[in-house]
């Protein structure tokens, strides 16, 4: 078990493309991070370059206090969940577990017991014999997983380990890896591109775009106080509603409609305004101060999204299935749960209305308006 | 799958009769005696004399020095087939294996460089590959029958195809589990490459097997004759007033088409164990 530091790290690949830059994340030792950003952000590299299967172009990994960039990816002590899973096909899935101790000389009842203890916690024992051709997909992302329990490192490391499995099994592998980590307590670095995954597993979320690091923080974190524009739109489904508006004192122009905000913004005129679709109300005629035309509602049994237009901006308000539709209608939003952002930059703007955690978001009352 | 009609296996006979059909021939003239066949020719029936004419190939010993018999030709022909396929497959594979996973200078030149002789017949190089031979005293030695004629373009292509279709994954989990390059070949591309080996081992085999050319010039001593000399060596007679053997040349050449047979079912096993088993 360590710490895992990573400092100022560039990828730059041969033919100019700078695939990372200039990252920094601390890990704490048994925490589990989750690199999380669109396909092509640079997650898969940056994770590659902690593995020591990618040279670092710039910058210093250290595990466990020691810096690794000139280190085999053998001795890192790390081990590593591919999304393909990449067990050996010829072997069976005891020597697939095997292979790495054996290769490191540990003795053969060592071996043993250790197999027999990674095949017991991942239910993997009725099928030690067999190849993995003749396992099912969650069976073999199992074995996979268990290549890298029996080895005891100090950090695994997740490449979308779960994105070939169909969504039910997704969901209780997600829950199998949350446990396991728990239990054996090992630092983890885990890439995904599917923004759930990485909230229901992350202690801490890094959020990823371009190669840079938008925001790192716990995922209620995240989801509350998104740092840019970018993460405002990645981390939450559905995504956050980002539509421009205008500051003047402490109102808020929004298309047609002004809300008074009860307290100023540390900036003035044109802004990008936040509003998460389910911090929106419903109401009839113009109980409300956004005026919304409803274009067209996606049922998702639970809630319901209904989609439409508030001026000329498009906007999603995420409602119980129960409430009726009425037409004309309304939307309205507590001014504390806006989120502003710089319109040029995408920076968050902090203010002092908002609200300030998850407390007081409990607290506010339903449907202000 | 369509029902299987009749006039497929019309085709099918047809196909069996026109494979099958000479080696019956050639295999029932043997049987008969030299006279007989210079006689009446080629025959379909049960000459009888199966026993002796067979017996007398495998171990009268024969040529010049008296020496050889068809057992010792089967034996130098079994040792250059063999020789010839293990060495061409652990040349090509270890060949491919650096040209796939090692990134050295001018490696893709190499790899065009040996993919261009694919091009060019052993019959080309024969003239120059026997002056060689000669000046390491390697005539009439097994090893000058072989290691001349291993160098292989087309296995090592066939083996750098395959390599490069093995996922990289692979190998980095390999290289996570601690397996440097010489574990990594054994432990995992080997044995991921057995279909590959037993095709190429099968056509290798074969083509060793059936080697004419190189065995005649190398080997002068007739304790390293291989059987297709052999058989060649039986009709030679023909310029005397004697009558060729011709039922001991037809014993020969079915007995020189039972060790490729029998390689072929062995291995066609694996062959096709190994494609129905792969996941690829
Ligand atoms: N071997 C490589 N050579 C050049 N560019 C690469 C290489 N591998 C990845 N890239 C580029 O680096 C960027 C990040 O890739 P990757 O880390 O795989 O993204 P992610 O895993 O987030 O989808 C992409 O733009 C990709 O095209
Ligand atoms: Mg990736």
């Amino acid at each position: 078990m360590a710490s895992i530091g990573i400092r100022d790290v560039s990828k730059i690949y041969n033919g100019g493309v700078t695939a990372v830059s200039s990252v920094n994340i601390d890990i704490a030792d048994g925490e589990f991070i989750v690199l999380v950003g669109p396909s092509g952000c640079g997650k898969s590299t940056l994770l590659r370059m902690v593995a020591g299967l990618e040279t670092i172009s710039e910058g210093q990994v250290t595990i466990g206090g020691r810096t690794v960039n000139d280190v085999d990816p053998a001795d890192r002590d790390i081990a590593m969940v591919f999304q393909n899973y990449a067990l050996y096909p010829h072997m069976t899935v005891y020597e697939n577990l095997a292979y790495g101790l054996k290769n490191r000389g540990t003795p053969r009842s060592e071996i043993d017991a250790r197999v027999a203890e990674a095949a017991r916690m991942l239910e993997l024992q009725p099928y030690l014999e067999r190849k993995p051709r003749a396992l099912s997909g969650g069976q073999r992302q199992r074995v996979a997983m268990g290549r890298a329990i029996v080895r005891k490192p100090s950090a695994f490391l997740f490449d979308e380990p779960l994105s070939n499995l169909d969504a039910k099994l997704r969901v209780s592998m997600r829950g199998e890896i949350k446990r396991l980590q728990r239990r054996v307590g090992t630092t983890s670095i885990y890439v995904t591109h599917d923004q759930l995954e990485a909230m229901t597993l992350a202690d801490r979320l890094v959020v990823l775009s371009g190669g840079r690091i938008e925001q790192i923080g716990r995922p209620l974190d995240v989801y509350h106080r998104p740092a840019t524009t970018f993460v405002a739109s990645f981390i939450g489904s559905p995504a956050m509603n980002l539509v421009s508006g205008e500051l003047h004192g402490s109102k808020l122009a929004l298309g047609p409609a002004l809300i008074d905000l009860g307290a100023t913004v540390p900036t003035q005129g044109a802004v990008t305004v936040g509003l998460r679709a389910e911090d929106l109300r419903l109401h009839e005629g113009a109980g409300g101060s956004l005026p919304f035309r409803i274009d067209y509602v996606e049922e998702l049994g639970s809630q319901r999204l209904v989609h439409g237009m508030v001026g000329d901006q498009a906007m999603v308000a995420a409602l119980s299935s129960e409430i009726p539709l009425p037409e004309p209608a309304s939307l309205s939003i507590a001014p504390s749960r806006l989120h502003f952002f710089d319109t040029a930059s995408g920076q968050r703007i902090d203010w002092s209305g908002e609200a300030a955690g998850q407390g007081a978001l409990a607290a506010v009352p339903e449907a202000v308006a | 799958m369509t029902r299987i009609r009749l006039f497929d296996h019309l085709v099918l006979m047809l196909g069996v009769f026109i494979m099958v059909a000479p080696v019956v021939v050639a295999f029932m003239t043997s049987t008969h005696e030299a006279a007989d066949i210079h006689r009446n020719g080629l025959s379909l029936t049960w000459g009888g004399h199966f026993t002796e004419t067979y017996d007398t190939v495998l171990t009268r010993k024969g040529g010049f020095t008296g020496e050889i018999t068809g057992a010792r030709m089967i034996w130098n022909s079994l040792i250059l087939g063999i020789g010839f396929a293990a060495g061409k497959i652990v040349l090509s594979m270890l060949a491919a294996y650096a040209i796939v996973y090692f990134r050295f200078r001018l490696g893709t030149l190499f790899f065009w460089m040996i993919f261009t002789t694919l091009l060019l017949p052993l019959e080309v190089r024969i003239v120059p590959s026997y002056e060689v031979m000669n000046k390491l005293s390697l005539t009439n030695t097994y090893t000058g029958l072989i290691v001349p004629l291993l160098a292989s373009a087309t296995g090592t292509f066939f083996f750098r195809q395959f390599f490069k279709s093995v996922p990289e994954e692979l190998l980095e989990a390999a290289r996570i589990d601690g397996a440097g390059p010489f574990k990594f070949f054994i432990d995992v591309l080997v044995p991921l490459s057995r279909t590959m080996i037993a095709a190429i081992f099968i056509i290798m085999f074969v083509y060793g097997w059936n080697q004419y050319l190189w065995p005649t010039l190398m080997t002068t001593d007739e304790r390293f004759f291989t059987l297709v000399r052999g058989i060649k060596q039986i009709l030679l007679v023909w310029v005397g007033s004697n009558i060729p053997d011709y039922n001991e040349a037809f014993a020969l050449a079915i007995l020189a088409m039972l060790p490729p047979v029998m390689i072929v079912l062995i291995f066609q096993r694996w062959f096709i164990k190994g494609l129905t088993e792969s996941d690829k």
